[in-house]
């Protein structure tokens, strides 16, 4: 009788799930994981398995068989190539200039401003996403447009508005971007306790030093985590390059244009699997820095 | 002796709460120096004002001759272990012990050498290349010790270091801090709420209460001889006894203090006329409360009060202890182990001197 009794299980009983109870909770995953394997990871599926297809040069219909045509025309007409490296260069530095961008405001955020300040930032920071993207996209093609605000406020300095370009889809797409990357580098910081900044003051380090050994190798997995965002929507974005970007390609018109006016889609297909790839071995970099618990 | 640390008119208040009220206070070289007091008394933020996180309202800090009131926290030659120890995840155990050397540009073989033996100091020998999270809470305390000792400070402030740890480690580490302060003969500014540990380990303690020091004495003067009531009530435990309780046991007005261990109990037979060594005092047995080491008795005197009586378990004598609820009894002690508050008049702050004298 004695050994029936554990201590403390009069108190609180925690049902254990039993059988059939462990039954139902798989019953009601279903419709999630429906959505996300056949949704998501079926449509990625057929993504590929389209690029594999080819296309009648005459009709322009659809030809089910298995060839990597289109994998080879991406590898070896030059166009293609210069679109590729141009995209991840583009996210590259869209990714760099948010992360120098967000670091200070996170910062500051995070750490200097008062709990009031906190949130009335934490709000400033998201209200633009609020707005549509195409509204703000076509702010920034007045802004830079010939005589348009950047020109009227650069031309007194000697400067000119970099006009429409690669410079300006850059431009374009960090605005849009950056606050994916304040706000994992927000949480990132505010997750530290101030002690941590006291002792590294205490022990004899200047505020750069601090910033140097203690709060950036601390707040690298929560930039990389920002980071995933801004790279990952700057490699799939065609509309800002088109709104901004003057005559400039990105992969993702390539895309566009071959679905829509061209109607390859099997070259579209294998075109998308390019920032698939990208981004796959990217997370999988991300991973190894501990980012992805950061999300 | 020459002070490591010298306060004088320190006040830090936030909004309206003083929680540093116009402080005068003096730490001796080499001296194991204790702030008690319970949570919200002022004893964190004067050793945050020490180390330089907080900026004082009003007032001067000085480190041996030093004025360093106006200094950054680098740039004062004391160094901390905090509460949470607040060691560097992202380093390995060697990397924290060096930090302190390496921002001050210590050469790589000096900082190597000295990092090994402040870890030696502290018996974490061989665990320079674990990472932080892979230590016990003991262990990281240690980790944070030697971090701030690598640095040879003149005084190391330590914040309630040992909160955090269950007792049996927390009693092993009060004795292995006073054996290190002791090696090193840094001047240990210690903070903590628990009185038990404060008589432990320090030469002197400075009891505080709402900003200011209530008492700065040794632990034995403190114990024996507190200066106020409320002194007397967080340092150990006291009976007061006062007002017309006072009057009609002692025979006189006043605040007077005696502690439980200080208290017989006896049969109501048994017991002993008063005079003017013996006080003496009637009661019934409330409550039997047993320790282990000893048992508590707590007795509700006819005259109007209730006082507590420790007694010792030497033997099997709880059974008697425990028969006695409800009992009538009486109670004796010593009048020479009253300790005087002074009058009636709620002086909180009463000179240590005057009471010692």
């Amino acid at each position: 009788m004695a050994s029936s009794q554990r201590p403390g299980r009069g108190i609180l009983v925690i049902p254990r799930p039993g059988r059939r109870s462990r039954d139902r909770s798989v019953l009601l995953l279903i419709p999630p994981m429906l959505w996300l394997g056949v949704a998501y990871l079926g449509a990625l599926g057929a993504l590929f398995i389209t690029s594999l297809w080819g296309q009648n040069d005459f009709t322009g219909a659809i030809e089910r068989i298995w060839t990597l045509d289109n994998f080879r025309d991406l590898f070896t007409i030059e166009v293609y190539r210069t679109i590729t490296v141009r995209t991840i260069t583009i996210a590259a530095v869209v990714t760099i200039v948010d992360a120098v961008l967000a670091f200070p405001i996170a910062l500051y955020m995070a750490k200097v401003a008062s709990p009031r300040l906190q949130r009335l930032l934490v709000i400033a920071v998201l209200m633009p996403l609020w707005a549509s993207y195409l509204v703000k996209a076509y702010a920034w093609r007045s802004m830079l447009s010939e005589g348009g605000l950047i020109s009227s406020i650069a031309a007194p300095f000697g400067l000119e508005s970099p006009g429409y370009g690669l410079v300006a889809t850059t431009i374009t797409l960090a605005y849009l971007w950056l606050p994916f990357m304040i706000l994992p580098i927000y949480a990132g910081l505010e997750r530290l306790p101030d002690s941590l900044f006291e002792a590294s003051s205490d022990l004899g380090a200047r505020s750069a030093m601090t910033l140097r050994r203690v709060v950036l190798p601390m707040a690298f997995p929560a930039i990389v985590a920002g980071s995933i965002f801004t790279f990952s929507l700057t490699m799939g974005d065609y509309i800002a390059v088109r709104i901004v970007g003057g005559t400039s390609q990105l992969l993702g018109n390539v895309v566009y244009d071959n679905q829509g006016a061209a109607n390859n889609l099997p070259f579209a297909a294998a075109v998308a699997t390019i920032p698939v790839v990208v981004m796959l071995v990217y997370l999988a970099a991300a991973r190894r820095t501990g980012a992805l618990d950061n999300l | 002796m020459p002070n490591a640390i010298s306060v004088r008119g320190l006040s830090k208040h936030f909004d309206d709460v003083r929680a540093v009220d116009d402080l005068d206070l003096d730490i001796a070289d080499g001296e194991f120096f204790s702030m008690l007091g319970p949570s919200g008394s002022g004893k964190t933020t004067v050793l945050r004002l020490i180390a330089g996180f907080e900026k004082p309202t009003s007032g001067r800090i000085q480190l041996g001759q030093e004025d360093v009131t106006d200094r950054a926290p680098y740039a004062r030659d004391v160094n901390t272990v905090f509460q949470d120890y607040a060691i560097f995840p992202h380093m390995s155990v060697r990397q924290n012990v060096e930090y302190g050397l390496r921002v001050k540009k210590v050469p790589r073989g000096e900082r190597r050498e000295r990092a090994e033996q402040a870890l030696a100091t502290v018996r974490l020998d061989g665990y320079g290349e674990r990472k932080p999270h892979q230590l016990s809470g003991g262990q990281r305390q240690r980790v944070a010790l030697a971090r701030a000792l690598v640095n040879r400070p003149k005084v190391l402030l330590l914040d309630e270091p040992l909160g955090a740890l269950d007792l049996k480690l927390r009693r092993e580490m009060q004795i292995e801090l006073k054996e290190i302060q002791r090696e090193v003969g840094i001047t240990f500014v210690f903070v903590t709420h628990d009185q038990e540990e404060a008589l432990t380990m320090s030469d002197r303690i400075a009891v505080f209460n709402e900003g200011r020091i209530e008492q700065l004495a040794s632990p034995v003067e403190l114990y024996e001889k507190p200066a106020s009531t409320f002194v007397a009530g967080f340092v150990g435990t006291s009976n007061l006894i006062e007002g017309e309780v006072a009057r009609a046991i002692l025979g006189e007005a006043g605040r007077f203090v005696i502690r439980p261990e200080k208290v017989q109990l006896v049969g109501p037979s048994e017991a002993p006329s008063a005079d003017a060594r013996v006080c003496v005092a009637p009661g019934v047995v409330r409550e039997v409360v047993y320790l282990g080491s000893t048992t508590h008795s707590v007795v509700e005197l006819d005259a109007g009060t209730t006082v507590t009586v420790a007694h010792h378990n030497f033997d099997r004598s709880i059974d008697a202890a425990l028969e006695r609820r409800d009992q009538r009894v009486v109670v004796t002690w010593r009048r020479d182990h009253l300790v005087s508050l002074g009058g009636s008049d709620p002086d909180p702050v009463a000179s240590p001197e005057e009471e010692t004298a």
